[in-house]
């Protein structure tokens, strides 16, 4: 019980740490939000452009509540993949890998302390977003079944957390191109998702990869609890398929993680020099 | 007695090609050669001792401290720390270590108080019982009270070293790694993390490991010295024992490598290894 205790104050070292890093560089954080506000913002308004380009009437209204929900909700997802991908890559940027890696814990307490974080600072950061969005539209949300969309936010996070896992080993692989590739990584799952659009619009080749991406089922979720107030049971065949590939992405990524992390160590890649 | 460190037979090399290797394997093309970090180290090192290994940068000395430090696994020989192996058992091996290396690696935009209380709460060190000892020790540090609470990128590299070194002596190591540590500081600050080195010699029941190239520090602080180049033990013995008369420890480094001390601070090398 105590070690389990140990590890999980250490786990919660990371969540404070990165928390205090975030303030103190809370320059960068204001460019970032101002940046994810301005980038919502700028999808939302599609709907309305859309009525004027169109030339005809739809439900624009409707419109805006799925391009906020997917703007906001991908904010969301794509803030905990980037936190939880970079883990490594920042350890390496502060210059902190080793020493965090010398630590007598298990890896799966820093990958732990990591993805807390990254749920716990995506969350807030998407909930300024809605809030501000949500005033500039003046969104009719009384429908909305927040619990539900919870719910969902929550369970679909796991199963993005396996994919970022898994994306954190890259640098651990590639010094150089780890980091990049994490970000073809993330510019796929924005293609295949759904996040803009409905996924049928996709060729059909395309729209095979949004089976896989965990993305794909929060989106829906998502959209059903607060475009529709969809009950949180009527809300459960969505969490099979996210349970699912959190079932098959967690321990996977958490398995590619610690073979990266021997490949690093015997290649004497854990430190980027020079 | 058991040793504190026992390294029999150690062998590291890299491979140049990296992941490029394997395609190259793969593709029935060339391989570079491998670049032999350490050969057959043999080292026994007692409690209780001030340890130096001293070497021109890519002579495998801080292949050697990472080795240790499990921070590398090695290719073959075998590395016991206090009877611990340091690939089957690093975790245990890594409750009683710590390593200073060249560069104080921090969050430089947190404190000394934030950067080491992370590392109190990561070694399962109580929150009331951390707080008390980073005080202490950074002010023995002689660390201002109001730089405690200040980036770390507003102080010297003098005084970031100190606090890396604060930080190593937070996890009360019985081991201690010292991986260059004064590499790149002014005389006053070497000084002074050099008298810590002592007092910690002095006073804590640890062990130290100490890379370095300043002979100097060297012949000052260490019980026993290895000469390493190339990644081989060229000479272990008392500082004393391996001058000759008349000869200062530089010199006898000279006449033991054939060419004086290379510096490149504060550079560890390119091997992910380095020096």
């Amino acid at each position: 019980m105590v070690p389990l205790r140990r590890e999980v104050s250490a786990s919660y070292a990371f969540v404070e740490r990165n928390f205090r890093a975030v303030r103190r560089y809370w320059g960068w954080e204001v460019v970032f939000l101002f940046h994810s506000i301005v980038s919502a913002l700028t999808v939302a308004y599609i709907a309305p452009g859309g009525v004027v380009v169109a030339g005809q009437q739809f439900d624009a209204d409707r419109l805006i509540l799925f391009l906020v929900v997917g703007t906001v909700v991908w904010a969301y997802l794509d803030s905990v993949f980037d936190s939880v991908a970079f883990m490594v890559s920042w350890e390496r940027w502060e210059g902190t890998i080793e020493s965090t890696f010398m630590a007598p814990i298990r890896r799966v307490t820093f990958i732990a302390g990591s993805s807390a974080f990254a749920v716990l600072y995506s969350f807030a950061r998407a909930v300024v977003i809605l809030v501000v969005v949500a005033l500039f539209f003046n969104l009719d949300l009384a429908a909305a079944n927040w619990v539900g969309a919870f719910a969902v936010l929550a369970i679909g996070s796991l199963g993005l957390l396996g994919i970022g896992i898994m994306s954190a080993a890259l640098p651990l692989l590639f010094l150089e191109r780890g980091s990049q590739m994490t970000v073809v990584v993330q510019a796929s799952l924005l293609l295949v998702s759904g996040v803009y659009y409905p996924v049928e619009v996709l060729p059909d080749w395309l729209e095979w990869f949004s089976v896989i991406s965990p993305a794909t089922y929060v989106l829906n979720a998502m959209r059903a609890a607060v475009l529709d107030g969809v009950t949180l049971v009527d809300l459960l065949p969505h969490f099979g398929p996210l349970l699912l590939i959190t079932a098959v992405t967690m321990p996977l990524g958490v398995w590619v993680f610690g073979w990266a992390e021997r490949y690093a160590l015997r290649h004497g890649r854990l430190k980027r020099s020079g | 007695m058991q040793p504190a460190v026992s390294i029999d037979h150690l062998v590291k090399q890299f491979d140049p090609a990296g992941f490029g290797g394997a395609w190259r394997r793969a593709l029935g093309r060339p391989l570079k050669d491998p670049i032999v970090a350490l050969d057959a180290i043999n080292v026994q090192v007692q409690r209780g001792e001030v340890y130096g290994i001293v070497g021109s940068n890519g002579s495998g000395k801080s292949t050697l401290a990472r080795v240790v430090a499990t921070l590398l696994l090695p290719d073959s020989g075998s590395v016991q720390v206090f009877g611990h192996d340091v690939v089957r058992e690093a975790r245990t091996v890594r409750r009683f270590m710590n390593r200073v290396s060249v560069e104080a690696s921090f969050f430089k935009k947190l404190s000394p108080l934030e950067n080491l209380t992370f590392t109190g709460r990561i070694y399962g060190l109580p929150a009331g019982e951390a707080h008390q000892q980073i005080f202490e020790i950074l002010k023995r540090l002689d660390i201002e009270e109001k730089a405690i609470r200040r980036p770390m990128d507003q102080m010297s590299r003098g005084q970031q070293q100190k606090v890396a070194v604060a930080r190593a002596l937070l996890t009360s190591p019985v081991l201690l790694i010292l991986d260059e540590p004064t590499t790149g500081l002014d005389p006053r600050s070497k000084r002074e993390v050099q008298d810590f080195v002592r007092e910690v010699r002095d006073t804590h029941d640890a062990t130290v490991i100490l890379m370095t190239h300043d002979m100097d520090e060297a012949e000052q602080l260490c019980n026993r010295l290895a000469v390493i180049e190339k990644g081989r033990i060229l000479v272990e013995d008392k500082p004393s024992a391996l001058r000759r008369e008349g000869e200062t420890l530089e010199d006898a480094f000279i006449r033991l490598t054939g060419h004086a001390v290379e510096v490149h601070e504060p550079d560890e090398g390119a091997d992910g290894g380095g020096g």
